[in-house]
């Protein structure tokens, strides 16, 4: 099942489905607009939970352009040569993380920079890109569903680097690294009792995993479990945020007028507990419209998997729109109270950048899968 | 190539199937906090930001009888930190430190350890508007402001022992700050206000209780009499090298006050001089042995008991008298003088011989009658009742030396009362530091001599200011004076001293009294100690002075020919 690989068979545009001006360019209507409604969300609630500094959103305004800039790129390159490169990403993403062990940066507390002289650098980043582009990669190579032998050394590719990341220490990023390169396994077709049988390692080893936590990870999910234990330290976050997001109500308090973020009593308002700002200010109303964004980017993702002409690309897609999605429902689970506190922004909304990037680019080959059509049909 | 055998369909209907749970699940609780608990979320969060906290009410005004201001309140903050947040650099310490002109260890002690479980301390108290602007604008984190009001006295020293003082917290402490600290303090207001988390107050929310400003209280002193009275009494003490000195003048017609002075003074603007030996109003509370000042009191109980008459003649001579153990002397032999004589010139042989010819109780019943031994219900903080024993206690030789002022104590007030009842009109009205409407307190006034016995007693006292009288220097011009002399040995630890009390006690104008003035000058050091000659002096000044702008119609207008300005219609 190897494709041919010395000719591109992917057209640079479709020629039987629709021409229109943006499909040429590679890129998908219905996701762009998605993912627009969100970024505009994005400044509009962090020009309120910024304190309605503009430069806080100009700097914003310009990461969004950036990262939709590197969605365009990343949308013109063909899925072909983006397989074709995905081991040397993956090899070059390792040798990073290792670099950043011995040579990385500390940035509060955690090894996670590479300084290259003129810019630093989150290989971490790079590897929820090139994990799952990967693992699609290896299971690809031949036919589904794999055989166990294969499976193990698509676990293998995951876990090495998430290990790596997990030492830095980066408990968030190693985790959507994981499932991101999980994912591809699972839709790969894996046999549900084997699922089974790994839900089941994972539960008994959790006691175990317990004891490799650090101390603030461990803190976290104690608090995660009862933050009343400790209003003031490390339950305040939760309880703040579960305030500011009650106190919005169904309509919410109006923008610019959420009292809890604008009197400074929500922490991490305009990056990681973004979302609890939105909900005070706009109410349910306004949470359930974002959730449906959101929802219809999870599915638009989806789609353009399903509808993917190959192995590669439709392991690649469901895994970057389910990881998506992990993003979308760890912080909000997080900010809700629901999940214990994990260090995840909210994507494309939270200030900040490098994710961001990140996120752009993965729905950028999102883009480039749907819109590079196979000249020859099947 | 096939497309769809290598994934399983099933397995993107379970994903979408399970990502539309987990939305779902995001979906529900946000409906669970946003709707469910709502109203206990919001309400922990109103109680977060929402605070009560009190609005500070102005303090009332102290004005003279006039409605000229003797104690006003004004807008000042304080300044204070919060520890927990107060981290000042070294440069904005010092900053601080020379803005508020504190030293730079007193900040920087409050942002130190021992300070950080505190979440309130004052840095300084009571700056002027002006200066804590220019310390908001160093915008320093955990520096806050609180308004409070700064009470000033424009009169300082003149009216410091009359209205006394407040604490820093604007609560009353002496004086009648103190005694009248219900009227005068006003009711703290109450607002609802939203704050940061850093308790800075970010908006007024609502006003729950308007602040209620005191009141105010508007006093009998005229302050330009006031005024006088201490340029006069303070000039005296400082003459004769005395240690204190009184002086208190009443309205003969309504029993207010209109000046009261004392020496030694404070200036109640500077908290820093505070000593209760200068703070105190001895007018007030302090008590004096009244020596030949009581002898009036005496004279009108033997005329009240019918055997005497002011021309009743009593022999003096030798000028000693003999009472048990003791010896009663007079300066000289008057030998056989008249009752008026005996008060002009102050015969101790006299009084007493006429004391010891009365009943007792006739004797501690004029006393009793204008008070002494009992408050004068003026109210003042820390006021002295004096002492007057009962006669059923009394002896021989107590009887005596109750008569010439020994014995019993009253304080300057009591005596100036007492002489506005007894050679005034011969009402006893009860004291007043506040403005008296008309008609007011007329229920309490009690007439406690008989006009006859006070047209008498004042027409003796008339002759201790005239030619040969003890009190010549109390003569005012354009105004005829009746008062006493009185010049009274020191008590000290095991008997009498050689110290004195110089006093003065007399009403003006004698033909229709308005005034009723006590000046005490404790313990001369200069030649001269007695009262004719060292509070007398004060006594004319003063009533000169105060019976002028009273517009006191004189009653001495000298013979036709002898001019005198600003009387041009007097016959």
């Amino acid at each position: 099942m190897k494709i041919a690989d010395t000719i591109d068979i992917y057209s640079s545009a479709s020629q039987e489905s629709q021409k229109s001006f943006l499909y040429r360019f590679h890129v998908d209507l219905p996701l762009l607009l998605g993912l627009l409604l969100i970024s505009a969300a994005s400044l509009v609630i962090l020009y309120s939970a910024g304190g309605q500094d503009s430069e806080l959103i100009t700097r914003q305004a310009i990461r969004l352009g950036i990262a939709f800039f590197v969605l365009f790129i990343l949308a013109q390159v063909s899925p072909y040569h983006i397989q074709r490169w995905t081991p040397w990403l993956f090899a070059a993403g390792l040798m990073l993380l290792f670099s950043v062990l011995f040579f990385g940066e500390s940035g509060k507390g955690a090894q996670r920079w590479l300084d290259l002289g003129f810019f630093r650098f989150q290989p971490s980043e790079l590897m929820k890109l090139v994990v799952p582009m990967m693992v699609a990669w290896y299971l690809s190579e031949q036919s589904l569903p794999p055989r166990f032998s294969r499976i193990m050394y698509s676990l293998l590719i995951v876990f090495v680097p998430v290990l790596l990341i997990a030492k830095q220490p980066d408990l968030g990023t190693s985790l959507l690294v994981g499932s991101a390169g999980i994912f591809v396994i699972f839709l790969a077709g894996i046999s549900w009792r084997l699922i089974f049988l790994f839900c089941s390692l994972v539960a008994a080893s959790a006691p175990l995993l317990w004891f490799t936590l650090h101390e603030y990870q461990k803190a976290r999910v104690l608090t995660f479990i009862n933050p009343e234990n400790d209003p003031l330290g490390a339950g305040y976050h939760i309880i703040q945020s579960k305030i500011a997001i009650g106190s919005g109500g169904l309509y919410g308090k109006g923008w610019l007028n959420g009292t809890q973020s604008q009197l400074d009593f929500l922490p991490e308002r305009s990056t990681d507990f973004i979302f609890a700002a939105f909900a005070e200010e706009f109410g349910l109303i306004g949470v359930i419209l974002l959730l449906a964004v959101y929802f219809f980017v999870v599915l638009r993702g989806l789609y353009i998997s399903a509808q993917a002409q190959d192995t590669f690309t439709r392991l690649l897609g469901g895994s970057i729109t389910m990881t998506f999605f992990i993003y979308v429902f760890v912080n909000i689970g997080m900010v809700t109270g629901l999940l214990p506190v994990v260090g995840l922004p909210l994507p494309l909304v939270s200030y900040g950048g490098t994710s961001m990037v990140t996120l752009m680019a993965s729905f950028g080959m999102l883009m480039s899968i749907h819109t590079h059509r196979k000249l020859l049909p099947t | 190539m096939t497309t769809n055998n290598f994934v399983h369909p099933f397995r993107y209907f379970f994903v979408v199937a399970l990502l539309m749970v987990l939305m779902l699940l995001l979906a529900w609780r946000a409906v669970d906090l946003q709707v469910v608990n709502k109203d206990f979320l919001r309400g922990e969060g109103d109680a977060r930001y929402l605070r009560d906290v009190s609005v500070p009410a102005h303090r009332g005004m102290i004005v003279d009888r006039y409605g000229e201001p003797l104690a006003i309140s004004t807008p000042v903050d304080s300044v204070w930190v919060n520890p927990q947040l107060f981290q000042p650099s070294h440069e904005q310490q010092k900053q601080l430190a020379k803005k508020l002109n504190i030293k730079r260890k007193k900040i920087s002690k409050l942002s130190s350890g021992r300070n950080r479980g505190r979440e309130f301390a004052y840095l300084k108290r009571h700056v002027s508007p002006d200066v804590a602007r220019q310390v908001t604008a160093l915008g320093i984190e955990g520096v806050f402001l609180q308004r409070e009001y700064h009470r000033y006295y424009p009169k300082g020293e003149v009216t410091g022992h009359v209205i006394g003082f407040t604490n820093i917290d604007d609560k009353g402490q002496e004086g009648l700050e103190l005694a009248y600290d219900d009227w005068l303090r006003g009711i703290k207001g109450k607002k609802r206000v939203l704050k940061d988390r850093l308790g800075r107050v970010v908006e007024n929310v609502e006003s729950i209780k308007e602040s209620d400003p005191g009141k105010v209280l508007r006093l009998s002193i005229d302050r330009r009499i006031q005024y006088l009275a201490y340029r006069e009494l303070k000039a005296a003490v400082r003459r004769h090298g005395a240690k204190s000195g009184s002086l208190v003048m009443l309205d003969i017609q309504t029993g207010e006050v209109l000046a009261m002075v004392n020496q030694p003074s404070y200036n109640p603007n500077n908290r820093g001089a505070f000593k209760s030996n200068r703070y105190r109003n001895r007018a007030v509370t302090d008590v004096i042995e009244p020596g030949s000042t009581i002898k009036p009191f005496i004279i009108a109980a033997a005329l009240e008991s019918n055997r005497f008459k002011p021309e009743t003649v009593i022999d003096t001579s030798p000028g000693l008298l003999r009472v048990g153990s003791n010896v009663v002397r007079d300066h000289r032999n008057y030998g056989r003088i008249d009752l008026t004589a005996i008060i002009q010139k102050s015969s101790n042989v006299g009084a007493t011989k006429i004391a010891l010819k009365l009943e007792p109780q006739t004797i501690w019943d004029v006393m009793t009658r204008v008070s002494f031994g009992y408050s004068s219900g003026s109210g003042f903080p820390g006021e002295a009742s004096g002492l007057l024993t009962h006669f059923s206690g009394w002896n021989k030789i107590e009887q005596a030396t109750l008569s010439i002022g020994y014995g019993l104590s009253v304080t300057p007030l009591q005596l100036a009362r007492a002489y506005s009842a007894l050679a005034g009109d011969g009402y006893l009205r009860p004291v007043s530091f506040l403005k008296l409407e008309d008609g007011l307190q007329a229920e309490e006034v009690v007439q406690v001599f008989q006009p006859e016995t006070t047209r008498k007693v004042r027409g003796m006292l008339e002759k201790v200011v005239g030619k040969g009288g003890t009190g010549t220097k109390a003569r005012v011009a354009g105004y005829r004076v009746a008062g006493k002399t009185g010049t009274v040995k020191k008590s000290g630890v095991g008997g009498y001293t050689d110290d004195y009390i110089a006093l003065f006690a007399g009403v003006a104008p004698a033909s229709n009294p308005r005034i009723s003035m006590v000046v005490i000058v404790d313990q001369p050091t200069s030649e001269e100690y007695y009262g004719g000659e060292v509070a007398a002096p004060v006594f004319s000044r003063v009533a000169s002075g105060a019976l002028r702008l009273m517009n006191v119609t004189p009653d001495n207008i000298p013979p036709i020919g002898t001019r005198i300005a600003s009387l041009g219609d007097a016959p």
